[in-house]
């Protein structure tokens, strides 16, 4: 059996709602992660999916410690994260990294290419610089994105070349776990099938373990071994992919499932029919 | 007679960077009471072609260069600024991508309803306000009376995109025009929205022009589809004939590069991406606007002359030297 890289339990994260103009009293809590537990293998990919506002990105920015968890536990290569001081988080970041939704914002554009994908080297003092400088050329190289154009700034790229600078820049440090948040969700899908393949090479080549967060079924379904679907803050269902989504034990999760629009004009009409069956049925019963 | 009849429209936006040539030469028709799905990725031109039936492109930089918007018997593009706003909303009306912008912030939704009844129809408040109770209740928003008062902010992007709908519809358009209406909306609120578009579309007797990025949508809502790819029609077919029988490499790509949800051994298998990416529509080269990325072309004319849209079975267009029924049979060349 496989070792467990990530290991997550019972992880809370509450939100304060805040009253008042002058003096803000918390009026109530939000639970946007209410008592998540998983595990993740080394080398394989959890895939965490659901709608807006489930609670997905929450969990992946708690487990980063980018959130301070309300409460629970996150192990990771042997360390519980949440204990952690602020000295050996620094050092337990380099092996787990972000890959953000939006490569037209979550980049620098007063940065370079060079730069951007330099910076946690720097940041880590990995290196000489020519060192570095090679190292970035190697990276970009990794990516499929031509390391000539280390000196252009983001804003000369299109969306999909941005998102590989985003992953060259997560490479940097040789990280074990990277947290994909919507990593495809703004691109094409021409471009975003060249992402998700680079992801899996990425992921064979280096041994990474990805936790991949997304909404889309699909995708999630391409990228995963292992499927968690979340829902108001909770995971109503956890399982082997292919299980999950051909025997989809929860409500939720079937409902979930039969939303999604495929490419095939006879099943969907099939299933409008249904659809409107139901609806008919439920609405002469009231 | 087709209600709508769009003729080699050309729409070109005039910047400093030359000129681009975002929609170039499209023709379509819809027929009454009919579903057309546009589907493209970004830039192909789709969402243009819709803002220039609409006449709402900006003029500067945008301008209607050639070709016809022929809409029960009027072509659009003669019409002045007064007599199109007499059709805008009334005979053709549009909804949006983002539920979020489309209303305004500071206005009631009753207010925004009533607003465009009473835009186009002589009624009293009291009866325009009776007709927006009506209509959100056939977009299905609970307690419609009571929700009238409310503003925007208390309705979440469903309900948002309901309201949309409701103002599209007062006026009874024969048109309506739809540009990515879900896109922003969760799978299970897309899939209720699709539905009662869907529905009202056949109870007002409308047609349909349903725009997306999204192959799924398409198969789901459209009768007739179009494939735009870089401000080109490049196929046209029947729904069932498109999915079946893909004729334009694009086409066969887009359906290529999909990931699956059923199926056998997905989590190892790559997706068959698309090398490249489209080209810049500022002075496009006179030939296949595909033929960079297509995987047939090479060796012939393609690369040097633009193929023209033929039939190549009843009702079925394609813009290709290499369409797939012709190639059947024969080695391909640098497909993987």
């Amino acid at each position: 059996m496989a070792d467990t890289l990530l290991s997550v339990r019972d992880l809370h994260k509450h939100f304060p709602v805040k009253s008042g103009m002058l003096i803000a009293r918390t009026v109530g809590e939000v639970k946007a992660v209410d008592g998540v537990t998983f595990d993740v293998e080394t080398g394989k990919t959890l895939g965490l999916v659901g709608e807006s506002g489930s609670g997905k990105s929450t969990t992946g920015y708690c487990i980063l410690q980018l959130l301070k968890p309300t409460s629970g536990s996150v192990r990771f290569m042997g360390k519980e994260l949440t204990e952690l001081g602020r000295e050996e988080l620094r050092q337990t970041r380099r092996e787990m990294q972000i890959v953000f939704q939006d490569p037209y914002s979550s980049l620098d554009p007063r940065m370079t290419v060079g730069n951007i994908v330099g910076e946690p080297l720097a940041v880590h003092g990995i290196g000489s610089r020519r060192d570095r400088t090679s190292r970035v050329r190697e990276l970009l190289d990794v990516v499929g994105f031509n390391p000539d154009f280390t000196n252009r700034y983001p804003h000369e790229f299109s969306g999909g070349q941005r998102q590989r600078i985003g992953i060259a820049r997560a490479l940097a440090l040789a990280p074990r776990l990277i947290v994909c948040d919507e990593p495809v969700s703004a691109l094409d899908v021409s471009i975003q099938a060249q992402i998700l393949n680079l992801l899996k090479d990425l992921q064979r080549d280096f041994q990474l373990t990805y936790l991949f967060i997304a909404h889309d079924l699909a995708v999630v379904r391409t990228m995963s071994d292992v499927i968690a679907v979340m829902n108001q803050g909770k995971i109503v269902e956890l399982g082997p992919a292919e299980q999950v989504y051909t025997k989809p034990q929860h409500e939720y999760t079937k409902a979930l499932l039969s939303a999604v629009p495929i490419p095939d004009p006879r099943k969907m009409r099939e299933r409008k029919v249904e659809r409107r069956r139901l609806r008919h049925a439920l609405a002469s019963e009231l | 007679m087709a209600l709508l009849d769009v003729r080699d429209l050309k729409t070109h936006f005039f910047t400093r960077e030359g000129v681009v040539h975002a929609v170039d030469g499209v023709s379509f028709s819809v027929d009454r009471g009919r579903t057309l799905g546009i589907v493209g990725e970004s830039g192909c031109g789709k969402s243009v072609t819709a803002l220039s039936i609409m006449g709402l492109i900006p003029k500067p930089p945008a301008k209607i260069v050639a070709g016809e918007v022929v809409f029960d018997g009027r072509d659009l593009t003669k019409l002045g600024e007064r007599q199109l706003e007499s059709v805008r909303g009334r005979e053709i009306a549009m909804i949006f991508q983002d539920p979020m912008t489309s209303l305004n912030p500071t206005l009631t939704i009753g207010t925004q309803i009533t607003e465009t009844i009473k835009r186009h129809f002589d009624l009293s408040n009291e009866r325009a306000r009776k007709r927006a109770v009506e209509l959100l209740e056939e977009v299905r928003i609970p307690n419609a009376a009571s929700r009238l008062d409310d503003y925007p902010h208390r309705y979440s992007g469903g309900m948002r995109q309901r309201v949309m709908i409701a103002i599209a519809l007062s006026c009874n358009p024969m048109l309506l025009i739809a540009d990515e209406p879900t896109t922003a909306l969760d799978v299970t609120v897309q899939a209720q929205v699709l539905d009662l578009l869907d529905e009202l579309r056949e109870s007002h007797d409308m047609a349909m022009i349903l725009i997306t990025h999204d192959m799924g949508v398409v198969a789901e809502t459209a009768d007739e589809v179009i494939v735009m790819y870089a401000g080109q029609v490049v196929e046209q077919a029947p729904v069932l004939e498109l999915f079946d029988h893909p004729e334009h490499p694009y086409t066969e790509a887009l359906l290529g590069a999909l990931p699956q949800i059923e199926g056998e051994r997905i989590r190892e298998a790559r997706l068959t991406a698309i090398p490249g990416r489209p080209p810049d529509l500022v002075s496009p080269p006179p030939a296949c606007r595909f033929a960079p990325r297509c995987p047939h072309a090479g060796g012939d004319s393609c690369t040097e002359t633009m193929p023209e849209l033929r039939e190549l079975r009843s009702g079925h267009w394609v813009r290709s030297a290499h369409p797939t029924s012709e190639r059947a049979g024969r080695p391909v060349g640098a497909s993987a």
